[in-house]
């Protein structure tokens, strides 16, 4: 196969584009140039993406002796992933930039040039499996990305290939460090890309401005204080809500109404719910029957929970969840898995939360 | 492989590598008194007398740097800061917006930490500056500290009248730096005759060794040093003279220039054949930059081993790698240090839209070029291009 590695010039798709190789596929390396933050990088008119990622990736391209090539979408993913994430957070949504940038970045703007160019898929070091078309779990628990990989269709996932989905982030590292990539010991990125130094507040408050509002109590009614924008909050957050009620009880954010720019806390019992109502989902593989027992997972990390999955109003879902969760918040992805202990989790597809 | 590349850089000639070889086999450092010293100041000297006298320059004219980046850089700031400290009214410089980003970040440079300010010359569409661009940007000169534009240019190809426009500069008092890297080995090049007061050029471009160049600089011209030290080179350049690589460049340069009228004939009939079997493969392409016929000052007015082409609706970067992935090797102009193709600033500078701008290829022809180069292009351009262009819908 005509293969396309992604390179961010981390470790994970080093490997991948390394496993690639060794797979006897004529492996083109490309390193995406997405940074819109041009703060960051080399300043000037022709900054343009990070340049160190640029060439820690290029020198694993060198080293495996492959065509190396860095692609510009820094202005699809503005428009796609930036501007898509502080539209959401202004809307009192809350959005996951990583699902949106493989959804459409990594597995459209990328694969639809890659095929038109004469490739046959895009590999990239996400870890997950994808063996028969279907997507699952990866064997390590603990690294695994299926959840960002949930919005991913059928035609998407036959385009795309993720050697590492069998192994542990361990053994990627060992793999990297016995070829020697200088790469081995990079740290993990935890952080939002284009958010670097990690402080989303600041930079939402830095792109919409303070947009003052009143924190309201969701039992009396009572306004309790103040904050400076709406997009500082989180369904489901605990800490920095920035007030003091007398009876000393932990108070979380229940929800958010962009409108009046209010943000409504309550105690731990009004913060659980036990139905999900989603816009249209999307499938990875057939769309399957419903009503559907299956587990649903709500965030990036989060845990997976049992629900009843039955046709909602306008083409949408109703999650009927085992256990009341806290901290659903619109705008998240809700992705559906039914469980395999043997073979992994196969992914069945996502849905974005309308409303708790 | 079908190396389409030459004006990124050019393999070094036979006679380079034996002559290189043997001083490498020495010791010796030229600014010593003794025996060894000594030897190597002659090896230095013969190849600055060399140089000198393939460039009608003067031997004392010649200051041997790093490279064509280090020559620009050097003639730029180094001749502003003189002619600003004899009067500091001289705070302008004039350019060209195509130069080469060694001319044109070393003005941006100066405009932003040295009170500099920046006038760009007007092109002609074809690239060219003309007489009457560089006398309307100059004024009366007064306030003027150098001026740059070069001989030929490295996307497009395109030459100007350097002595015209060095009579412009002097009819007001401005001296005239030229960037002739390009044009060194293509064009004919003397540098008393052209009357400029610099003028960079490089060895890795006509088949010498990367990290050798030379500035010429004109006896009374003063410049001020970038680098301070030991000022072996007319006290305007400081640095052990590199006499291995110093030895290389001359002998490319003797064979670049003596041999040029034979290989410029044999570079263009091959470039015209590109060009045309180009426009036929691909009916809706676009030559860039001066007819290939074109005619300056007497002399060719396009490089004979430039060709420079737009194919409307394809990307540039597409373009490259599948003709790369053919082992076809050319170039898209310039990239940023991370890698990513721009538009050519040089297009844009021309007055091209930025889609052309973005799908355009460079194809530059050199000493080992042969027909079967220009066959092996021929073979693969129409579907390279159709593919590009479904990859850039």
């Amino acid at each position: 196969m005509r293969v396309l590695a992604a390179m961010s010039g981390g470790v994970d798709s080093a490997v991948a584009a390394a496993l690639a190789v060794d797979a006897g596929h004529d492996v083109t390396g490309v390193h995406l140039a997405l940074s819109p933050d041009r703060q960051t990088l080399r300043s000037g008119a022709r900054g343009c993406c990070s340049v160190e990622d640029a060439h820690d990736a290029r020198r694993v391209a060198d080293e495996l002796g492959i065509p190396f090539y860095v692609w510009d979408l820094a202005e699809r993913f503005t428009e796609d992933v930036v501007d898509d994430f502080v539209a959401e957070y202004a809307a009192g949504r809350t959005p996951n930039p990583c699902l949106r940038c493989n959804e459409r970045i990594k597995f459209t703007a990328v694969l639809d040039r890659a095929r038109a160019l004469g490739f046959d898929a895009v590999v990239t070091g996400h870890h997950a499996r994808l063996e028969g078309g279907r997507l699952r779990r990866s064997v390590d628990a603990a690294k695994d990305q299926s959840y960002v990989l949930g919005v991913l269709t059928a035609e998407q996932l036959a385009g795309a290939a993720f050697p590492l989905g069998s192994m542990t982030k361990e053994r990627v590292r060992a793999i990297a460090a016995e070829r020697g990539f200088a790469v081995a010991a990079k740290p993990d990125s935890h952080d939002i890309c284009f958010i670097p130094d990690g402080d989303t507040r600041g930079f939402l408050t830095r792109r919409l401005g303070a947009r003052p509002g009143p924190v309201v109590d969701a039992a009396t009614g009572a306004t309790l204080g103040t904050h400076e924008g709406t997009h500082g909050f989180t369904v489901g957050q605990r800490r920095g809500l920035g007030v003091a009620v007398g009876d000393q009880r932990p108070r979380y954010v229940l929800s958010i109404e962009p409108v009046t720019r209010t943000v409504t806390v309550g105690t731990a019992d009004l913060a659980g719910v036990d139905v999900v109502r989603t816009g249209r989902p999307t499938w990875t593989g057939p769309p399957p029957q419903l009503p559907l027992r299956a587990q649903v997972q709500l965030r990036a990390h989060g845990a997976p929970v049992g629900c009843q999955v039955t046709a909602g109003p306008g083409g949408g879902l109703v999650l009927a969840l085992e256990q009341p969760q806290r901290g659903v918040a619109p705008g998240q992805s809700a992705v559906l898995y039914a469980p395999d202990p043997v073979r992994g989790d196969l992914v069945l597809g996502q849905a974005a939360v309308a409303r708790p | 492989m079908t190396y389409l590349d030459h004006a990124a850089t050019t393999p070094v000639l036979p006679e380079v590598l034996a002559a290189m070889t043997e001083q490498w086999g020495r010791v010796g450092n030229a600014s010593s008194l003794h025996a060894a010293g000594r030897a190597a100041r002659r090896e230095a000297e013969q190849s600055r007398e060399r140089l000198a006298e393939v460039l009608g320059a003067r031997p004392s004219e010649v200051l041997f740097t790093g490279g064509g980046t280090e020559s620009d850089n050097l003639a730029v700031k180094g001749l502003f800061w003189a002619r600003r400290e004899a009067d500091s009214r001289r705070r302008r410089l004039v350019v060209s917006p195509a130069e080469h980003h060694a001319v044109l970040d070393s003005a941006e440079w100066l405009a932003k930490h040295e009170g500099a300010e920046v006038t760009w010359l007007r092109l002609e569409p074809t690239g060219r500056i003309t007489p009457d661009a560089l006398a309307e940007a100059l004024g009366d000169g007064s306030d003027v500290a150098v001026a740059s534009v070069m001989w030929a240019n490295n996307e497009i190809g395109t030459v100007s009248d350097v002595a015209a426009l060095a009579e412009v500069a002097h009819a007001v008092g401005v001296p005239l730096h030229t960037d002739a890297v390009q044009a060194v080995g293509q064009v004919p090049v003397d540098f008393a005759a052209s009357g400029v007061d610099a003028l960079t050029m490089t060895g890795h471009k006509l088949g010498g060794p990367m990290g050798a160049g030379a500035l010429l600089l004109r006896r009374e011209a003063e410049c001020t040093p970038l680098l301070h030290g030991g000022g072996q080179e007319r006290d305007v350049r400081s640095g052990t003279l590199d006499v291995p690589a110093i030895v290389g460049l001359a002998v490319a340069a003797t064979t670049a220039v003596t041999s040029r009228p034979e290989r410029a004939a044999r570079l263009a009939a091959l470039r015209d054949r590109l060009v045309a079997g180009v426009l036929e493969q691909v009916p809706d392409a676009q030559l860039n930059g001066a007819p290939l016929d074109d005619v300056v000052a007497g002399g060719p007015g396009r490089l004979p081993g430039n060709a420079h082409l737009s194919f409307p609706g394809a990307e540039g970067d597409a373009l490259l790698m599948l003709l790369d992935a053919r082992g076809i090797e050319c170039s898209t102009g310039s990239a940023c240090s991370a890698g990513v193709a721009r538009p050519s600033h040089v297009l844009t500078a021309v007055g091209a839209e930025a889609a052309r701008a973005r799908s355009s290829l460079r194809f530059s022809l050199g000493t080992t070029s042969t027909d079967d180069d220009v066959d092996a292009l021929l073979a693969v351009i129409a579907p390279v291009v159709e593919r590009a262009r479904r990859a850039g819908r």
